[in-house]
């Protein structure tokens, strides 16, 4: 399993990549897909909505179950992911590419660990 | 505490998924996944350990009489050698479970009935037994493997001493495989071609690992509970606890076909013959804009009707698909419907059932 260093993680298995332009990439990490298994839909959020950290703002769904993805910041949706939509199996075999929303005028977020400590707390699972 | 199948120690060593269920530790997938496990079984083959299935027999000068008192199905006329499946019924009509009839002689059966049902289902015939008739649970000393896909009978036929049952729904009771004894019956759970092979637990894993090995070249990989469930699911087989429960008579769930009201008297019988053409139906939904899973509510017109039984998205069509029951009134193909998943409503166009079938 791969947890790249330039990324942060939440513990509800979400990375977020923060650029200098005071925006954030979110996507689930590889230890998430690898639980979920093979993801055949995703609803995301629209252009424009509020996300709060900690909160849902989308969905994932493998053939046996759903399960919400969290936001690891608070913000506003300015983009997503849309190419998402027609490929989630990309989630499945390039987690780190295929992010879901840009979030901008982020406000706050939840506690995020660093590649190894994200990696020790995912080992303590 | 859940019980291991003959088979834990062969998933865990291929990487099984374990989850408990029906009271069994089982596999769910393998490294594998979901959706190449169920490919696999659409254009090549895959194996399943089916082990926690329930095994009865059912014996003596009496036992037609009494299958033929407590299942839907007309089992006179049935040959050594057939398999027949029928509901069995409560006496409103409502299911209590649906299961598969071996003969092997005249004053010799074999039940197989869903693993969730065991002990239910051994207490509700057990107390319905009359004449000459023995009721036993020999599922402890029964393990079941299936081999299913279009190249299930490539792989199997040259490990087989005997040749193997031709038609769909028959089973050579003695068979050798690779020096295990088996029953080998022609039937799944998939909509595919393919076998259930019955042998004694301790030779299970020697079947399993034989299977996997001489079908490497066939593309045979083992598959978990998950694909068992979506296969079924895309070939629009029911599954008991889903399509069928204690308050939904077989006729409602589209199995008509196998209630046979003209054969002397049954339990349920009455019930069913009051009830006369079902008001509510099984139908196939055609998903769109998410998945819906089972007990979603379903809306016609913007009124509550029905509500989902079973619902995935199928791997081989590549869309989401659900059953659900509906009344006979809004239930014809090419009408749309909505369900409610998660606090919104998704387009459901009725399909004709099954949604998949193999072609012959």
């Amino acid at each position: 399993m791969h947890f790249p260093e330039n990324l942060q993680y939440s513990e509800s298995h979400e990375w977020v990549s923060f650029s200098e332009d005071k925006t954030a990439l979110v996507g689930l990490t590889d230890y998430a897909q690898h639980e979920l298994g093979d993801l055949v839909f995703v609803t995301l959020p629209e252009e424009g909505d509020g996300v709060t950290a900690g909160d849902p703002f989308g969905e994932v769904e493998s053939v046996k179950a759903v399960s919400e993805v969290l936001s690891p910041v608070t913000g506003v949706v300015l983009e997503i992911n849309v190419a998402l939509q027609d490929s989630p199996a990309s989630i499945n075999e390039s987690p780190y590419e295929a992010w879901f929303v840009r979030v901008g005028e982020i406000t706050g977020k939840v506690r995020l660990m660093n590649a190894s400590e994200y990696e020790a707390f995912v080992e303590g699972k | 505490m859940e019980r291991k199948t003959p088979l834990y120690e062969c998933h865990l060593e291929r990487g099984g998924k374990i989850v408990p269920f029906a009271g069994y530790l089982l596999p769910v997938q393998y490294e594998t996944g979901v959706i190449k496990e169920h490919l696999a079984v659409r254009t090549a083959c895959g194996l399943f350990d089916v082990s926690h299935m329930g095994e009865f027999t059912l014996r003596g000068k009496g036992a037609l009489d009494v299958l033929q008192r407590l299942l839907t199905n007309d089992f006179r006329g049935m040959e050594d050698g057939h398999a027949r499946y029928s509901p069995m019924c409560n006496e409103s009509g409502g299911t209590v479970d649906d299961l598969l009839v071996y003969r092997f002689s005249g004053e010799h059966y074999m039940l197989v009935v869903n693993a969730s049902n065991r002990d239910k289902d051994f207490a509700w015939i057990r107390d319905r037994l009359f004449g000459d008739c023995v009721l036993e649970d020999i599922s402890d000393t029964v393990a079941q493997l299936a081999l299913q896909g279009p190249e299930a009978e490539a792989i199997l036929k040259p490990l087989a001493d005997s040749p193997l049952p031709e038609k769909y729904y028959t089973f050579t009771l003695k068979a050798d495989v690779g020096g295990v004894s088996c029953l080998v019956s022609r039937t799944g759970y998939t909509g595919e071609d393919g076998f259930e092979l019955y042998c004694a637990p301790g030779d299970a894993p020697a079947l399993w690992n034989l299977l996997l090995r001489a079908g490497e070249g066939r593309g045979v990989i083992p598959c978990g509970l998950g694909a068992r469930d979506t296969l079924r699911l895309e070939a629009a087989m029911p599954l008991y606890g889903h399509e069928l429960r204690e308050d939904i008579t077989p006729r409602e769930a589209g199995l008509g076909i196998f209630v046979k009201m003209d054969k002397p008297d049954f339990v349920g019988r009455a019930a069913l013959e009051k009830a006369g053409i079902p008001s509510r139906k099984r139908v196939g939904l055609r998903v769109t804009g998410g998945i819906a899973r089972e007990n979603c509510p379903v809306f016609s017109d913007g009124a509550p009707v029905g509500f989902t039984t079973s619902g995935t998205h199928c791997p081989y069509l590549g869309y989401a698909v659900a059953m659900a029951l509906v009344p006979r009134a809004v239930s014809e193909p090419g009408r749309v419907l909505e369900v409610e998943v998660r606090g919104r409503r998704l387009r459901a166009e009725i399909v004709p059932l099954p949604f998949y079938s193999r072609k012959k």
